[in-house]
């Protein structure tokens, strides 16, 4: 063969191979998952520090909360190689910790002097432990996270406004500290005239699908003193879960849904509630704490017009984790590009770089930092509602007890079937089966 | 023209008629069986186990007849198949009657008759997942058409109610939108059947003196028949397993008040990863939908008879 047609084919076979050959073969990429929400862009531009350090191409897969776990636990279950690294929901690390999805940090983080202690306790036992609280660590804390209040301060501070409640309710116009109050702030602004145009009172979760109602009916349930079961680690959950206390404060979450809340408003999750808060629809949102940098940053209704709080107290205080750790998905091809990866976010310099991107750092070099409560001004609630956060069962069950929940909650809640009682009953008895075909009961 | 290769030819040349028949149908057979045949026979066998597609390293159990046990003492899954039979029949309902209607009128051959046509198969040509989101938009309470609608004729404000949000209006909020979407088809079928009517059955009709209330009950809706059931049994198999359209618009809710058969299998299979569980419950959907459907066909073949 002439030398020239050699070299073009063996060139052409060169090429066909590249071709075929999986990009996620290649050694100088990553491929980070996570949600498609406002802190994924501040890690896109984090991550340029990482590109132009090691010279390793970052590519994103984000995906919209809605479908983000049944879009990423398929990938898992398939054992796909889309993801090298996967910014997962904290729920997910016990089945994706028993079925060998991530892989286990305790070697790579002793190897690397990569300490647990230099991150938040709260965040370590959320988002990288499992079993639940010992030294297991399947994920590095990456977003710190928990549901919260924004609210229209500008509206509270209307002194006509703040004149009627006060004579109403007999007390100040101010964030509420109970659910109590937060029913009663939400009705006295459900309707009202605000600036020429009919507002309510708060847009609360109440989505079916993927998460959404159980997340809102948690911010309720912790405060009012819920436990998931009577004996931790012993699924004991008669009593617990159907306790006098829970009956309240579900009786309480759908007072709110039923007199305060926008009109067509029965299906509705974190986007919703931020677009009922952002077009000046209601008075107050729950919602992450992911979102406030974003939201304060608004030219609509960001700045001084709006106010944050921690989730309302009842009985004791609480609030619903949210967040994610960081973890290296067993099956990628790049172990030693995700493992740097995991090394160097791990560092206090880039933690602080992560927070004043718009990320929530869960390293103690950003949390315990003398400014960090003034940083922002949601920052002390932050600390705050940290201290209090509750989980989701974390079981690798976790999406059928999640999924029997959704459904008792908004059959209750937005259906009208059945008593609290009853919907909590019938919760106990899914919940049951799932760890009986389990081999947990 | 193009000629066989004589290599090509010479292999033919010795297979029978019956083998050259096998050969041509052979990839579709492939085809069938890897992708419908082979998926079938195994999830018959995942019905009896405990697998669970999001447990890779659990062992799988085999339970016997444990799953179809479970699915078929289940209360919730009755609810479904109630919701799925409630939703089957009245989207039928509808569009077989508003659908043979309008293939009447269609029928008649007015001026601009072609034009209309085509305006009415226009949702039919939409993408169910088009059609789901802004049929979304328009069922909204605040700012939705639909609500406008309503309100403008009956005077009940607009953010009073809200059709994908309550227990009562929201099945009827699908079966709303899905006979909007479907009633041309039906529509379409019949027609096919109005113009397979000879002229001269009317023409012998009109000599006999035979009143157009007459005709229509005696000629025209009897050989119509086999149409109209046809297109009923092409909708109904549709409907029953109708998944994309409830997903848009309410996601089963409010609650689980339109949580069609569909919707539960695809929560007890990709989101609670109950893998032997759903494809018992796949089995019995199947069953059902094979078993009605061939006894529905029967009854066509008899009309068809007449």
């Amino acid at each position: 063969m002439h030398v020239g047609l050699k070299t073009a084919a063996a060139t052409a076979s060169f090429m066909m191979l590249a071709a075929a050959m999986p990009a996620g073969a290649q050694a100088d990429e990553l491929t980070l998952c996570w949600a498609a929400w406002d802190p994924a862009n501040a890690l896109v531009e984090l991550s340029k520090d990482f590109t132009a350090q090691t010279g390793t191409t970052m590519s994103f897969e984000f995906v919209p909360w809605p479908n983000f776990a049944d879009r990423i636990l398929n990938e898992l279950n398939s054992g796909g190689k889309l993801c090298d690294l996967l910014i997962g929901d904290s729920q997910w690390l016990g089945g994706s910790a028993e079925n060998g999805y991530y892989v286990k940090l305790n070697d790579f983080f002793d190897k690397e002097g990569i300490s647990m202690d230099d991150f938040a306790p709260a965040t370590v036992y959320a988002y990288s432990t499992w079993p639940k609280g010992t030294p297991n660590y399947w994920a590095l804390p990456a977003m710190g996270d928990a549901n919260a209040w924004v609210y229209r301060k500008d509206w509270f501070e209307n002194p006509e406004v703040a004149a009627e409640f006060k004579a109403k309710a007999g007390r100040d116009l101010t964030p509420p500290k109970t659910w109590d109050e937060l029913q009663e702030v939400a009705a006295f602004f459900q309707g009202r005239e605000i600036d020429g145009k009919t507002v309510y009172g708060a847009a609360i979760f109440t989505e079916r699908g993927s998460e959404g109602i159980t997340m809102g009916i948690t911010s309720a349930l912790y405060p009012y003193g819920f436990k998931y079961e009577m004996t931790p680690g012993k699924y004991d959950m008669e009593g617990a879960v159907n306790s006098p206390e829970a009956v309240a404060a579900l009786e309480k979450y759908k007072a709110v849904y039923k007199c305060c809340t926008p009109p067509g408003y029965s299906d509705s999750y974190m986007d919703q509630g931020l677009d009922a808060f952002k077009s000046g629809q209601v008075a107050m949102m729950m919602n992450w704490f992911a979102f406030w940098p974003g939201m304060y940053k608004d030219e609509n209704v960001g700045g001084d017009k709006i106010g944050f709080f921690v989730n309302p107290g009842q009985n004791v205080e609480g609030s619903t984790l949210g967040g994610q750790g960081i973890s290296v998905v067993a099956n990628t091809d790049n172990m030693e590009g995700a493992l740097n990866y995991i090394k160097w976010f791990a560092q206090a310099d880039v933690q602080k770089k992560w927070y004043s991107l718009g990320g929530s750092s869960c390293h103690v070099a950003v949390l315990n930092d003398p400014s960090y409560p003034t940083s922002s001004p949601f920052a002390a609630d932050f600390l705050a509602a940290m201290n209090n956060v509750k989980d989701f069962w974390q079981e690798p069950s976790y999406a059928s007890l999640l999924q029997a929940m959704q459904k008792r909650m908004h059959d209750y809640v937005v259906a009208d079937q059945g008593t609290a009682k009853e919907a909590l009953d019938l919760l106990i008895e899914d919940w049951t089966e799932v760890f009986e075909d389990d081999g947990k009961l | 023209m193009l000629k066989t290769p004589r290599r090509l030819a010479k292999k033919v040349e010795g297979l029978s008629d019956r083998a050259v028949a096998w050969l041509f149908i052979a990839p579709t057979m492939a085809l069938l069986l890897a992708i419908n045949i082979f998926p079938l026979f195994w999830a018959i066998g995942l019905s009896f186990t405990n697998y669970r597609a999001n447990r890779p390293n659990e062992a799988i159990a085999n339970v016997g007849l444990r799953n179809y046990e479970r699915i078929l003492t289940d209360p919730d899954i009755w609810i479904a198949m109630q919701t799925t039979a409630n939703f089957v029949f009245w989207t039928i309902a509808l569009q077989t009657v508003i659908g043979f209607g309008l293939a009447f009128l269609i029928d008649r051959k007015f001026r601009g008759h072609a034009f209309w046509t085509t305006i009415i198969l226009v949702p039919m040509m939409l993408s169910p997942a088009v059609v789901g989101n802004f049929w979304r938009f328009l069922y909204q309470p605040q700012i939705g058409l639909f609500n406008y609608i309503v309100s403008f004729f009956t005077g009940i404000p607009p953010s009073s109610f809200e059709m994908l949000g309550s227990v009562q209006l929201a099945p009827w909020a699908i079966i709303i939108v899905d006979t909007w979407m479907w009633t041309p088809y039906v529509m379409l079928i019949c027609l096919a059947g109005l113009r397979s009517i000879p002229d001269y059955i009317y023409e012998a009709a009109e000599v006999d003196r035979a009143s157009p209330w007459r005709q229509f009950w005696s000629i025209t809706l009897p050989m119509a028949l086999p149409f109209i059931m046809l297109a009923v049994l092409f909708r109904g198999i549709e409907n029953f397993k109708m998944f994309d359209m409830v997903n848009l618009l309410t996601g089963g809710g409010p609650g689980s008040t339109t949580e069609v058969a569909s919707i539960t299998l695809k929560r007890e299979a990709f989101e609670k990863w109950r893998t032997g569980y759903s494809s018992a419950f796949a089995i019995i959907l199947f069953v059902a939908v094979f078993g009605l459907a061939n006894i529905y066909v029967k009854a066509l073949n008899r009309v068809k008879q007449r």
